[in-house]
């Protein structure tokens, strides 16, 4: 429970803490919580040579509404966003999600950029974001590019940051009226990781009829998967138990997960389609009149 | 409701416990807190490997490792006649691999050097070559006739390790033969961990000017190491003393003595420096005292209306690869044939079969350290089986077939003498408090409705207290304890125990019992244990021995200051001492009790003012060598409701109704039986340790070993009856282990209950969701 030895270096700013990327010649890596990545080089999963701590990046803090946006910087934690009222009030996805990620010790230091950046497809930010739609504000040497979240995880541990860039910021739509959201999960116990989790982004039209929805699917694939057939099937319908009960099935369909202590594959399977189905009836339950 | 301490103690009273201001503000001196001068680190290099032969260890690449400075192997400590040693239940156990290696983590050589970090980096770089064998994971076919023989040390060429037996089983298979009704079940208690918040560890100081062994060590049983020391190391007793600091939990992992202390203690030696080891969690999961893993059968004979007459099992027992537990020489089963429980059997027969496999050794740990879980879970199991065959309620099968009290002492069919229990009341106010008949009730309606929530039920008998030293020993020693007591000039005094508390309030109840019997305030004991320079002989704290015989060996050494006390109160009270009375804490004069003298005016005259011809001081030592066990019982109820769509069990209600007997310390009884309950809960819904076909642990952190934080765990209802223990000098019986020997069944027991609508008889525990989430789709469940 020894990390192997490594360089340590507290940077400023977002340009030092690149170039300290860069010079580290693809064996430096980025500290903002550590609550994946020490853990890992506890047990010699990794083992970086040169560790860049950015806590003390002031601008990385960012945490607010701007332009349709809601703005999360590197550095904001789980927990700042689980008691943030704003969060409370207009992103119940987000405030669901937070309030289930690990346990309260880690949200008090692990950060959502972190855990998008870790992309282990069980972590809960990319099934909750792929559901908000949020976007990746990446940087790098030659500056900012904005991607969407779903392009931004490729596969397990695997994103498109490039070795000398950062994940500087996500940024999650602000929803529009008749809007609703949440986020169900199974664990076996509080920090574990999910057996299964389901994130559901939800608008409705004046007629009750589903204008835009996000599911996101956690722990069900090598990468957090976006329910594409379920969300298909869902616009422009009246969400009730019929439709609900056919988008969980779908959702149910495409999911793969894989079999481990948490579960057999048809366990974890049938979990998506129940929590799809309670994330829908939850999230029409979020929206306020 | 704890209370400051009184100017004079009584038994009974929720005093705040005494040890608590330093371990809540994290001043505790634990083993890893200790750190001497010189001192060097030891990593142990284990095997990856189930079952393979060590082809080959090359030392080299550790030693270039800067700070490393020994590597020892197997083959090293054979030089020295210590690659093996003997284990607490007479078998041997390899310390480091010599030849081969038998379960996975297994020590198979050392590294010392100047760093912790270095140790490691040291561990990781000796390169050994292992060449693999066949596995064998499942105990079940261990006797196969093609099964690998796993233990070829070993004279007879089996892995069976040794079969037992009690009872009468031709007078079993009689009655069995003749009852109207039998039902039969299969019933697995899988392997677990206790796996307490600090792991194992050890510093070995041989000090060369000297020649004299200190091993500061997480131990519960410090003497037992000492002679085991002696034994192994072949040093003289007297030139080694065993401390064991404050202990970050034990629950019977720390009885055993590890590889690890035996080669620290050889790195020490050969180094001339302190030698640290402490292991990680994965060591600690991978490879220290695992608990149960019995693979139980349990048929019951009765009578049509419910009286049970006939009760066998047949047990197969996977000890791993070594039979390392520390039970009774005479016991190799510990206590199991307690299995009849609190009900009256004519006839009981039960056998066990011990099997070596490819997996750690242990058995016998997590807050009960003599197979008295896995026996109480079995009888309680198979009691909800038979009401199930009869169509009864589980309440009213009990009732019918308690010990009733008038019957007590009460001698079962295999043999134990149960001293004292009120079944029947303890049963009623358990049933009376959680609203049964409601519950029943409202189970009915909500059937109806489709809902499915479950009432379980466990009226557990308890065995305490090893032991009698006419049948228990461990290695030859007797299962005694023993006291010792101090009274200052000033009337404070030193009391000192051959027990190892770890987190049970010995300073605090320890210090009541005495200042009880003393008639001074417990805060004027201070109660030390741990150091075998100072403490008496003792066999340590397991198995809920510490109150049923330290506690009496307090009480009756107390009482033996208090004879010389008296002696010291007639010379001040100017009167013979048959004069003298004990009252109200006073020794007084018979006939004129406001004639009165204190123990600290005695304690003062006993240096001071010494009567003719009486030995100055005031100090006694008193071995306590118990009569009998103590047997505690209770009732446990358990109220769940089950997601039919995810499989989760939501506990909704706990209630533990305990009879220990005379209670010392209720504080600490309600701790003890929150901390054991969350235990059983713990393993009747998460805990397991799986192995693959490899023998690869699967659990090996706290990623996949579950323990359960303040969110999963229930609310727990606690209350009690008393029925003292008429041999025990204070008629307390013990308590530490009840709520996890009596819990795991009333989980089970609800969630059966919830699924029996359903046609379920059984599920073996943990009754994980997804578990739970199977049985409902065999059944044809399905729901969102």
């Amino acid at each position: 429970m020894i990390p192997a030895a490594f360089e340590y270096a507290a940077p400023k700013t977002v340009a030092e803490a690149i170039a300290l990327l860069r010079g580290a010649d693809s064996g430096g890596k980025i500290l903002a919580g550590g609550q994946s990545l020490v853990p890992m080089m506890r047990f010699r999963l990794a083992a970086p040579n040169l560790l860049i701590d950015i806590t003390r990046i002031p601008e990385l803090r960012i945490f607010k509404e701007e332009s349709g946006y809601l703005r999360i910087g590197a550095m904001v934690t789980h927990g700042e966003l689980e008691r943030s009222a704003m969060v409370g009030e207009r992103y119940p996805l987000l405030a669901s999600t937070a309030r289930v990620v690990a346990d309260p010790i880690v949200r008090e230091r692990g950060t959502i950029c972190g855990s998008l950046v870790h992309a282990d497809p069980a972590g809960d930010w990319g099934a909750a974001l792929i559901a908000a739609r949020a976007q990746a504000v990446v940087t790098g040497p030659a500056g900012e590019r904005t991607m969407p979240l779903d392009d931004f995880l490729v596969d397990t541990f695997t994103t498109a940051l490039g070795e000398d860039e950062i994940l500087t910021e996500v940024r999650v739509p602000t929803p529009p009226a008749l809007s609703g959201g949440n986020y169900q999960k199974i664990e076996r116990k509080v920090g574990d990781f999910a057996t299964a989790a389901v994130g559901v982004q939800l608008t409705l039209s004046e007629q009750g009829a589903v204008e835009a929805v996000g599911i996101g699917l956690c722990a069900a694939g090598p990468v957090s998967l976006r329910a594409t057939a379920a969300e298909g099937m869902l616009i422009g319908k009246v969400l009730d138990d019929a439709s609900i009960t056919a988008a969980a099935a779908a959702a149910a369909t495409q999911a793969e997960p894989t079999a481990d202590t948490r579960g057999a594959i048809d366990y974890k399977r049938d979990m998506v389609r129940v929590l799809t189905s309670r994330a829908l009836h939850a999230a029409r339950a979020a929206i306020r009149a | 409701m704890a209370i400051e301490a009184p100017s004079a103690p009584v038994l009974g009273q929720a005093l705040k416990r005494k040890e608590d201001p330093r371990f809540i503000q994290g001043q505790g001196r634990y083993l890893d807190d200790i750190r001497l001068t010189g001192m060097l680190y030891m990593s142990l290099v284990r095997s990856p490997y189930a079952h393979a032969r060590l082809v080959k260890i090359d030392k080299q690449p550790a030693l270039a490792v800067p700070g490393v400075l020994a590597v020892i192997t197997g083959e090293d400590l054979a030089g020295l006649g210590l690659h093996w040693m003997p284990t607490l239940a007479g078998d041997k156990q390899m310390v480091l691999a010599t030849g081969k290696v038998l379960f996975q983590y297994q020590e198979v050589a050392a590294v010392v050097a100047e760093s912790r970090a270095a140790a490691y980096d040291g561990a990781a770089a000796v390169e050994v070559e292992y060449d693999a064998l066949p596995v064998l994971v499942d105990a079940k076919h261990a006797l196969d006739p093609g099964a690998p023989l796993l233990r070829d040390d070993r004279e007879q060429k089996t892995n069976q390790i040794w079969h037992w037996e009690s009872g009468d089983s031709m007078a079993t298979a009689a009655a069995m033969a003749k009852a109207e009704v039998t039902v039969k079940q299969d019933v697995y208690f899988p392997r677990c961990h206790a796996s307490p918040l600090e792991t194992c560890g050890c510093i070995a100081d041989m000090n060369k000017a000297t020649g004299r062994l200190t091993l500061y060590v997480t131990s519960q049983a410090p003497h037992v190491y000492r002679t085991v020391l002696a034994m192994v190391a072949k040093l003289p007793e007297q030139m080694i003393r065993v401390v064991s600091p404050d202990v970050g939990g034990g629950f019977g992992v720390k009885v055993g003595v590890y590889p690890g202390y035996v080669v620290a203690v050889v790195a020490s030696i050969v180094t001339g420096h302190p030698v640290k080891w402490v292991e990680t969690r994965t060591e600690h999961l991978g490879s220290t005292a695992f608990a149960r893993d019995y693979h139980m059968n349990v048929e019951i004979g009765a009578t049509k209306q419910g009286r049970v007459q006939a009760l066998r099992v047949h047990t197969l027992a996977d000890h791993g690869a070594f039979d390392s537990q520390a039970n009774p020489s005479k016991w190799p089963a510990g206590l199991f044939n307690i299995c009849t429980g609190s009900y009256d059997f004519a006839a009981a027969f039960v056998d066990v079969d011990a099997v070596y496999t490819n997996k750690p050794p242990g058995g016998v740990s997590y807050r009960c350290s003599f197979r008295v879980t896995e026996a109480s879970y079995l009888i309680e199991r198979a009691m909800d089986v038979l009401a199930a065959e009869l169509k009864m309620d589980p309440a009213d099968l009990r009732r019918k077939n308690f010990i009733p009290p008038e019957r007590f002492p009460y001698t079962t069919p295999l043999g134990w003498t149960y001293d004292s229990g009120n079944y029947p009341a303890n049963f009623e106010k358990a049933l009376g408090l959680i609203g049964y008949d409601d519950l029943r009730r409202e189970q009915t309606e909500r059937r109806a409705r489709g809902e499915l929530m479950g009432i379980g039920i466990s009226s557990f008998t308890e065995i305490v207290g090893a032991g009698p030293s006419a049948q228990f020993d461990i290695l030859g020693l007797k299962m005694f304890d023993s006291a010792e007591i101090r009274v200052h000039p000033t009337g404070k005094a030193l009391a000192r125990f051959g027990v190892r508390h770890q987190g049970q309030g010995h300073e605090t109840t320890f210090a009541q019992i005495v200042g009880s019997e003393l008639g001074l305030p417990a805060a004027d004991v201070l109660v030390e244990e741990g150091d075998t320079d100072t403490a008496p002989y003792g066999l340590g704290t397991y198995g809920s021995r510490s109150t049923p015989v330290a506690g009496g060996a307090a009480a009756l050494c107390a009482r033996r200051i208090r004879e010389k006390a008296k002696k010291i109160a007639a010379h001040l009270l100017e009167c013979g001492e048959h004069d003298v009375e004990w009252a109200d804490g006073k020794f007084r004069v018979a006939g004129a009790p406001e004639r009165a003298v204190t123990m600290q005016d005695c304690a003062f005259a006993a240096y001071t003012n010494p009567p003719p011809g009486l030995e100055p001081g005031l100090e006694a030592t008193y071995y306590y060598d118990p009569p009998n066990f103590t047997f505690p019982f209770g009732t446990y109820v358990a109220v769940v409701d089950i997601d039919p769509g995810t499989g989760e069990v939501k506990v909704r209600r706990f209630l533990a109704v305990d009879d220990c007997g005379v209670v010392i310390n209720p504080m600490i009884v309600d701790g003890q039986i929150h901390g054991g309950l969350t235990e059983g809960f713990a393993i009747a819904f998460m805990q397991e340790i799986p192995y693959d076909s490899e023998g690869n642990c699967l659990a090996s952190n706290f990623t996949e070993y579950l323990v359960p934080t303040a969110v999963e765990t229930p609310h727990w209802e606690t209350d009690r009856t008393t029925t003292p223990s008429p041999h025990h000098p204070i008629g307390a019986k013990g308590v530490g282990e009840s709520p996890n020997v009596g819990s795991p069944s009333a989980f089970v027991n609800a969630v059966v209950d919830a699924l029996s609508p359903l046609g379920v008889r059984h599920v073996d525990m943990p009754l994980t969701r997804e578990r739970i989430w199977r049985v409902l789709r065999e059944h044809g469940v399905v729901s969102a």
